[in-house]
């Protein structure tokens, strides 16, 4: 078997390969963006400790 | 949407039990450090409120008291503070893992547990090793630098620490992997945004213990993130019956 090249996706095209992770990662970014990063105030106060655990540029 | 579906699966189960796992180190780990820092932003404090500064070791007794220059909504110290974190890191672990399972499925993706952990090191090294060499974590009370120019030299140093460890290890070629090196290394030159003055009404020895407890919790959340991805994985290719279910 080919074990080296099995993907998860069975057989897309490269091209839509592609499309399907770079949205699976820009959702990722989403997220962590959201959650590290936003200045809303809310989700700065309820993230605090998570934000100072991480490390994310915090105050 | 096959691909996508199964990378959301994986990224989700995987990133709950790092998550998981985090909340649970952290909540004895770097969360008493905040605690015991908050007594000294308090402190700091001086006048506005006086809620008599409660010697150092007892938590102030202020509700809020971590959004101390902040108005609005936070959640009561307590089990509803840690709720929060806790779901913080849940959901953040998902969003990492969205970030490894994309990266490393465009590069032939995570063949076993063992394989998850190699890719786990290459995750702390980007999101928590390379940019703490410039931003140590902060704990609360401690002088910093503009937080636009932080953040902005964080999501640089992650994006340029990320594509020279990529260039390293997938292609296969010198001046490559010198060009890895040199963007690995830029950051560091050009240099984190740093407040005036270093001077901190924490103690340095608190802030030191910080700095391993975040780096600590951190290494074992991306190790565990990907070793579990790893093994999701191997198990979906492995089994032609659950592979067809999913797919």
């Amino acid at each position: 078997m080919n074990s080296v090249t099995q993907t998860l996706g069975a057989d897309v095209s490269s091209a839509s390969k592609f499309m399907q992770l770079a949205m699976a990662g820009l959702l990722g970014v989403f997220v962590v963006g959201f959650l590290g990063f936003s200045h809303m105030e809310v989700v700065h106060n309820a993230g605090h400790d998570y934000r100072h655990s991480l490390a994310f540029p915090c105050h | 949407m096959t691909l996508f579906r199964n990378v959301v699966f994986i990224a989700a189960l995987a990133g709950l039990c790092a998550g998981i796992v985090l909340a649970a180190l952290q909540s004895f780990a770097t969360v008493p450090l905040i605690l015991q820092a908050e007594t000294f932003e308090n402190a700091g404090e001086a006048a506005p409120h006086d809620h008599g500064t409660p010697a150092a070791g007892e938590q102030a007794v202020a509700p809020h008291s971590h959004d101390h220059d902040e108005e609005g909504w936070a959640p009561a110290d307590g089990f509803e503070r840690f709720f929060f974190t806790a779901a913080a890191n849940a959901l953040s672990g998902i969003g990492f893992g969205l970030v490894l399972l994309a990266v490393s499925e465009l590069s032939g993706g995570i063949s076993s547990w063992r394989n998850g952990l190699f890719w786990g090191f290459a995750g702390f090294a980007v999101f928590t090793l390379a940019p703490g060499l410039g931003l140590p974590p902060e704990l609360p009370a401690m002088p910093a630098a503009d937080l636009v120019a932080r953040q902005v030299w964080w999501v640089g140093t992650v994006i340029a620490t990320a594509a020279g460890l990529w260039l390293i290890a997938f292609r296969k070629s010198l001046p490559l992997a010198a060009l890895g090196v040199a963007l690995i290394v830029l950051p560091h030159v050009i240099g984190a945004p740093q407040p005036e003055s270093h001077e901190s009404p924490v103690p340095a020895d608190l802030h030191h213990s910080f700095v391993v407890a975040v780096t600590i919790t951190n290494l074992v959340f991306w190790l565990v993130l990907g070793a579990v991805a790893g093994m999701i994985r191997s198990r979906f290719l492995g089994q032609p019956a659950l592979r067809g279910s999913f797919a």
